[in-house]
């Protein structure tokens, strides 16, 4: 036991491990805050659909031969995001569909492009890395970690002054449009929170992770919890216990990360499921 | 003084016409009844109204001092309201937030609104319970409650009465009918039953084939006349 625990002190001395604890607990905070809202709008896999259309953009951008490709990959991925959102159900074709296709849709696309243009000669590897992260968590520049603090702040800022109006649009877009609430301007704002915390969590754990992180904790607490308020910060702590857990045991076990906070997440939504069936059984 | 107007107004979605030349109004203190078949537009109309989709053609108007803010709308239930976790509490007391503009948190009169709200409705002791473990009733009454935190003025109901039982159906007449006669809440419902409607409201609009708005004195005669000259074809 004391071996652990020195093997984890030595770990913590080293900042590449404190960084990736630090963007790693950041990612799973505000992954989670938007998850519950996807989750109950329908738009569980969106999280994993902009990813890839954030991959299609990246091809564009290497195709064109962009340097600095940030910029444009985080436009298209944000316009992808309110179209999706936009998409509403008025559409004929429905939300979680609409995803599947631009999903798949822009790998395919992008594969097409890199294959066909691109230079590179690991064009497997590229693909992969969009699956499980392009920079490993455990490399992280302090640009990175800079970065993802401010966008933290700034997604939680949000989250606490929109909260009542994410409920309401999430809850009855209709009612909210009705009674005189800017539901489409907040629906905007979402939508571009979200593209904007994929974009920069993508390239630093993946998008298997970022999907998980969105729909896990959300789906966890919503087995025990039944007000929106209880659900919110009940994802937001399980988020993060899970991701700190996960992290832990894959730099102390050597599993890789992702893959290693995504199963603590599975088995944290199991512990809740069990705790729910449990509670719901005692009162009927 | 009419609240809203509206002329010769064409229901419909995309190129496809629902209805057309439809024409009414409604004054302060008006129970208007909306009757028809399933599918003649009714909820269209009511959404149309209400802005959430545009006229194909024709002109809705609401009277000076009314605003969207002012409205209070109780939906056709939607699925996704059936799982979704919140408190009575979060959800009538959202009825509020149409006043609000940007600022971020409810403040104490929008509590003692809501508290209010849950007060007329009879559900202040379903205040902390779960939306969706809420029946049928109860969850209407949830939404009416909210509808009355968005106004005091004019309330917008589709279908309240839908899946409801007989004995919890009259209760929500009641309800609805105070509204009307001792708030003076401006009423316009949705509903398939015209001997209630005809028993409650003040105004008729039936829509189908053969459209027809006025008083509910004039649609006994018009049913009248309709029923006659179905005898007649005989
Ligand atoms: N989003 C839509 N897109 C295209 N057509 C629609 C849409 N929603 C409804 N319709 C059509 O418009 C017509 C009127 O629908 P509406 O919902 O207004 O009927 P309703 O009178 O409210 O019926 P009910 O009594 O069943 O509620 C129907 O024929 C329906 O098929
Ligand atoms: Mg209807």
């Amino acid at each position: 036991m004391t071996d652990i625990f020195s093997t984890l002190a030595f770990y913590l001395q080293r900042s590449f491990v404190v960084n990736a604890l630090i963007v790693g607990v950041l990612i799973a905070l505000c992954s989670s805050l938007l998850g519950v809202t996807l989750v109950l709008k329908r738009y569980s896999f969106i999280g994993d659909g902009l990813s890839h259309v954030a991959f299609g953009a990246m091809a564009i951008a290497a195709v064109v031969g962009l340097t600095n490709n940030m910029p444009l990959v985080l436009a298209i991925t944000v316009v992808c995001a309110i179209l999706l959102l936009r998409i509403g159900k008025n559409a004929k074709i429905k939300g979680d569909a609409a995803i599947a296709m631009i999903s798949v849709g822009s790998l395919a696309i992008g594969y097409l492009l890199m294959n066909l243009f691109s230079t590179s000669s690991n064009l497997s590897g590229d693909v992969c890395s969009t699956l499980f992260g392009s920079t490993s968590i455990l490399t992280l520049s302090s640009f990175d970690v800079w970065m993802c603090v401010i966008l933290s702040v700034i997604v939680v800022l949000f989250f606490v002054l929109f909260y009542n109006k994410i409920f309401s649009v999430t809850f009855d877009e209709n009612f909210a449009r009705a009674t005189g609430q800017r539901a489409s301007l907040y629906n905007l704002l979402i939508a571009i929170v979200i593209a904007v915390i994929i974009v920069v969590s993508m390239q630093l754990v993946g998008s298997l992770l970022i999907s998980a992180l969105v729909i896990f904790p959300a789906l966890s607490a919503m087995r025990v919890f039944k007000s929106f308020k209880s659900v919110t910060i009940c994802a937001a702590i399980v988020s993060v216990i899970c991701a700190l857990t996960g992290l832990l045991t894959s730099i102390l076990a050597g599993t890789p990360v992702g893959s290693t906070i995504v199963a603590v997440d599975i088995v944290a939504f199991i512990i809740f499921s069990v705790i729910g069936k449990i509670k719901g059984g005692s009162k009927a | 003084m009419p609240q809203l107007i509206c002329k010769d107004l064409s229901l419909g979605y995309g190129s496809q016409e629902i209805q057309h030349g439809l024409s009414f109004e409604v004054n302060s203190g008006d129970y208007l009844c909306i009757v028809g078949e399933n599918g003649s537009g009714k909820t269209t109309l009511m959404k149309t109204v209400l802005g959430l989709q545009k006229p194909l053609s024709g002109t809705i108007e609401f009277s000076e001092g009314l605003s969207s803010r002012d409205i209070g709308y109780l939906p056709q239930q939607t699925d996704v309201q059936r799982d979704f976790p919140a408190s009575v509490q979060e959800i009538v007391i959202s009825g509020c937030l149409g006043r609000k503009g940007f600022s971020p948190f409810y403040n104490k009169d929008d509590k003692a609104l809501a508290q209010r709200s849950m007060e007329r409705m009879n559900i202040l002791d379903l205040k902390k319970r779960c939306y969706r473990e809420l029946s049928g009733g109860q969850q209407q009454r949830v939404l009416l409650a909210r509808a009355l935190c968005a106004t005091q003025k004019i309330l917008l109901l589709d279908e309240p009465v839908a899946g409801l039982d007989p004995k919890v159906t009259a209760d929500m007449y009641e309800l609805i009918d105070s509204l009307n006669k001792d708030d003076g809440v401006t009423i316009i419902m949705i509903s398939h039953d015209v001997d209630k409607a005809l028993r409650y409201a003040s105004h008729i609009l039936h829509i189908g084939n053969e459209c027809f708005f006025g008083t509910k004195e004039e649609y006994r005669d018009f049913k009248d006349g309709a029923v006659k000259g179905e005898d007649d074809n005989d």
